[in-house]
């Protein structure tokens, strides 16, 4: 099992950096998403995440080789949170080892933006009066 | 020939279930395109319905085949 690639229920940050770490590597950037508690001026109750688990496994590996080719960096870890969150809770966390810290920075960011693109995870985010797939609809 | 189709997020609940086996045979990705948009409407309304066939995203031109695994792909919002 890739234990830098994993959907898990939830998510210690500094386990996710831990596992880039090694001396040689001069930097680790490390992104964090959390939960908001607010979205269009709409209060947030909760979080559900959904995956299509074996390929959204498949497509964040894939990210992950694609920043190594990209970016002079060494090492990425992708941890995502399937189930239910409340706000402020961790959803996702990104964590890229690099000799400089200039391509870590800028893998990092790669990482996040395509996997809020291509990985088939959904969230759906419920307030007081419903509940939305979002991004689903125009 | 028959398929399943794997639902996720808001297909699941345009078509109501978290499978779908079409009794229709379908020779390419876009058949089963337009029967879908034909038989549910309301994924025409979708910002988006990525078709993936054994965990890859799959163009319309892709034939289909009865083992394929087969899964619907609506706008993702992870992250």
């Amino acid at each position: 099992m890739n234990t830098l690639i994993q959907l898990v229920e939830s998510i210690e940050v500094a386990n996710v950096a831990s596992l880039v770490n090694k001396p040689e590597y001069g930097g680790i950037n490390v992104f964090v998403g959390t939960v908001r508690n607010h979205t269009k001026g709409k209060k947030v109750e909760k979080l559900f995440f959904e995956c299509y688990a074996p390929m959204a496994l498949l497509e964040m590996e894939k990210i992950a080789e694609r920043a190594k080719e990209e970016f002079d960096i060494k090492e990425v870890a992708i941890h995502h949170v399937v189930g239910e969150k409340q706000p402020g809770e961790v959803v996702v966390v990104i964590a890229v080892a690099a000799f400089h810290r200039k391509a870590a920075f800028a893998a990092c960011e790669f990482v996040i933006d395509t996997l809020k693109e291509t990985v088939p995870i959904w969230k759906k985010e419920y307030f007081e009066d419903g509940s939305v797939w979002v991004a689903a609809h125009p | 020939m028959s398929y399943t189709v794997l639902l996720f997020g808001v297909t699941k609940d345009i078509i109501g279930s978290s499978v779908y086996c079409p009794n229709d045979e379908f020779y390419t990705v876009g058949h089963l395109r337009e029967h879908l948009y034909q038989s549910f409407p309301l994924l025409q309304k979708l910002n988006s319905l990525m078709i993936a066939v054994n965990m890859n995203y799959a163009e319309d031109h892709i034939m289909l085949s009865s083992t394929d695994e087969i899964a619907l792909i609506p706008p993702v919002s992870g992250g």
